[in-house]
């Protein structure tokens, strides 16, 4: 009893970092909650990324290896976790809320009868049992979730835990689990592949986003170029995805992504109810615009009033100046 | 063919919540209720397919309470056939019980294809829809931008965005459920003939008491509270390439972000 699984996502053989923060996050459970913290990964080639979890204080952790377990496929991954869950019998299972875990948590969670907490931005032991803070109506209210299954699911927003390294050198030990999941009803007939290296936004830890000022599918040349001196993931306001300046992977907001980046620079946005939704949880928040009455300023933690296309190169010119590029 | 689109009813996005005093609960006195937006998306693509086969059925599913009926019409306005009202008044539902009821609904008509929205913008759970199909044991796909019925009827082509823009593109025999988020097209504006013609289209009433079968929550929300609300921060004055030079010093030194 008490025991805690994560479901531990990977990139090029390594734990994304959003599976790291959630594993700190698990150990500290389990050790609430009196048991231990397991991690499993899924995909090709997982055992190195499953040994990784032995960094943050997990000793046990499982790969399950297959041919047509890379990429994510939601039928696949809930048959070969389901699985999982029915042998190890955890009492707490965890995923990111990232594009896999928002998938596959709720059919594991309805397969086990379980309840599930999605999208929490924290999560305790209360009582025994695991009880989970999560936005509602895209971050304008919280809500606290009591559990009333023996078994829980959560998911958590990328972000909003510490990743605490316990001993760098520690590995978990790590059961290889060869699985074949046969025919999917869901069958794959193209993967049209975006630029590579580009982070999610619901991942990234710095955004630059432009509005409607920006005016132009070229004019957004000037956001990226920033973007890409800080390393950081280009976001969207409505209007410009509307306006078909970009596309609306991009887009940030209500009926676009939440975003929890530590910063967010919002370039020519008014900052619209539906639009302050996406990104109000960012640490820190940056406006540039050039009307000192738009809303966006009363949530920024620095403004600058000005015209966004004088403020932008010198901008980009500056940080490439600090960061050495 | 025959489309089923579950639809809730939601708050207006651009609806300020309020908390009752208690924090029970969200004080709904002066709420707007629409659609759901993606349930929204998902109504325009059913009827799309019904258009593109010709003949068929769009039937709008929602549990909800009598309320509700008002975004039930309003999809009939745009063009959708007939509803079924599961009717929760009085019960608690959360993501579980509500995927059960409309679970034990969807089979009593043979659908070919169930459209649901990508999450609901009032508890943005993303698992009701996931819930259905996992008890009916139904291949599903979320979220999509676009879908395509094959030649023969059997199968559909669905679009599904994935991390850092990249799209995957998928065969689903049928039934399937599918989950809408926003595509290429944009919802139509209920004609006036339509809203009329709404008015006297068949919608049946189902209790959900009597559809839950001893099943109970499996989660109980508490405490619900507002989010601390951000303080306007600094505004940097002056020449813009001092503005600048202050800006990224700022988020260095002090902000401690870059
Ligand atoms: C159901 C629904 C869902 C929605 N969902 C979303 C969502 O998910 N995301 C979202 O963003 N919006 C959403 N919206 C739309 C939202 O209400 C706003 O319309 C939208 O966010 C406005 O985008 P914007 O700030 O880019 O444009 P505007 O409001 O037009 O603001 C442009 C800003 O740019 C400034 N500006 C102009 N020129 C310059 C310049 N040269 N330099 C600097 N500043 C300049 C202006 O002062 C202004 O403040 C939704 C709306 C509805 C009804
Ligand atoms: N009460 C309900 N009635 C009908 N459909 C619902 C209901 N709740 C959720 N759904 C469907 O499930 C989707 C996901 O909702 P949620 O899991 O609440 O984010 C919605 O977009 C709807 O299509």
């Amino acid at each position: 009893m008490g025991d805690v699984l994560i479901i531990a996502e990977y990139e090029g053989g390594k734990l994304k970092g959003y599976s790291r923060e959630l594993a700190s996050k698990a150990v500290e459970l389990a050790t609430q909650a009196g048991g231990k913290a397991q991690g499993v990964v899924v995909g090709k080639n997982v055992a190195q990324a499953a040994e990784e979890l032995g960094q943050f204080g997990i000793a046990k952790a499982t790969a399950i290896e297959g041919v047509d377990l890379e990429p994510y496929r939601g039928e696949a991954y809930t048959k070969v976790l389901f699985e999982l869950i029915q042998k190890i019998k955890p009492q707490i299972v965890l995923a990111s809320a990232s594009n896999l875990g928002k998938d596959v948590l709720p059919r594991l969670a309805m397969k086990c009868k379980g309840g599930l907490a999605t999208d929490c931005i924290d999560l305790k032991i209360e009582g025994g049992k695991l009880k989970a803070k999560r936005p509602i109506f895209a971050g304008k209210a919280l809500v606290d979730v009591d559990f009333l299954s023996d078994i829980q699911f959560a998911t958590a927003r990328p972000n909003s835990f510490a990743t605490k390294v316990v001993d760098a050198s520690k590995k978990a030990e790590v059961e290889k689990v060869q699985a074949s999941v046969g025919e999917l009803r869901v069958k794959v007939k193209e993967v049209k592949e975006a630029e590579k290296g580009l982070k999610d936004l619901t991942e990234a830890e710095i955004i630059v986003a432009g509005g409607r000022a920006l005016g132009s599918n070229e004019n957004f040349k000037i956001i990226r170029e920033l973007a890409e001196v800080l390393g950081a993931t280009v976001g969207a306001s409505r209007a410009a995805v509307d306006a078909g300046y970009i596309s609306h992977d991009h887009q940030v907001g209500q009926t676009g992504k939440t975003v929890n980046p530590k910063l967010y620079i919002a370039c020519g946005i008014s900052g619209a109810i539906q639009h302050l939704a996406g990104m109000r949880t960012s640490k820190v928040i940056v406006a540039i615009n050039k009307d000192p009455e738009a809303p966006i300023f009363s949530k920024a933690d620095y403004g600058i009033v000005g015209d966004l296309f004088t403020l932008l190169p010198i901008l980009t010119r500056k940080f490439k100046e600090l960061l050495g590029k | 063919m025959k489309i089923a689109v579950l639809l809730k009813q939601t708050p207006d996005t651009e609806t300020k919540i309020k908390i009752k005093s208690d924090a029970s609960g969200v004080d709904e006195t002066d709420i707007k209720w629409i659609i759901n937006t993606y349930d929204e998306y998902a109504v325009e693509e059913a009827l799309r397919l019904k258009e593109a086969v010709g003949t068929g059925e769009v039937v709008i599913v929602t549990a909800g309470i009598k309320r509700a009926v008002e975004s039930m019409r309003q999809a009939l306005a745009m063009g959708a056939d007939r509803g079924i009202l599961i009717d929760t008044e009085g019960l608690t539902l959360d993501s579980y019980t509500a995927a059960v009821i409309l679970a034990k609904v969807l089979p009593n008509e043979k659908f070919d294809i169930v459209l649901a929205g990508k999450q609901a913008v009032d508890d943005d759970c993303v698992q009701v829809a996931h819930g259905v199909a996992t008890l009916l044991d139904w291949p599903c796909v979320w979220p999509i931008e676009h879908i395509e019925l094959s030649g023969d009827k059997k199968s559909v082509m669905v679009v599904r965005p994935v991390s850092g823009g990249t799209k995957e593109v998928f065969e689903v025999g049928l039934p399937t459920i599918l989950c809408c988020d926003k595509g290429e097209h944009d919802p139509r504006y209920a004609s006036l003939p339509g809203i009329m013609k709404a008015k006297t289209k068949p919608i049946q009433e189902l209790k959900a008491a009597d559809l839950l079968a001893g099943e109970t929550p499996k989660v109980k929300w508490v405490n619900f509270s507002l989010p601390p609300d951000r303080q306007a921060g600094k505004i940097l004055k002056g020449e813009p390439e001092q503005v600048c030079a202050e800006l990224v010093k700022l988020l260095r030194e002090e902000a401690k972000v870059i």
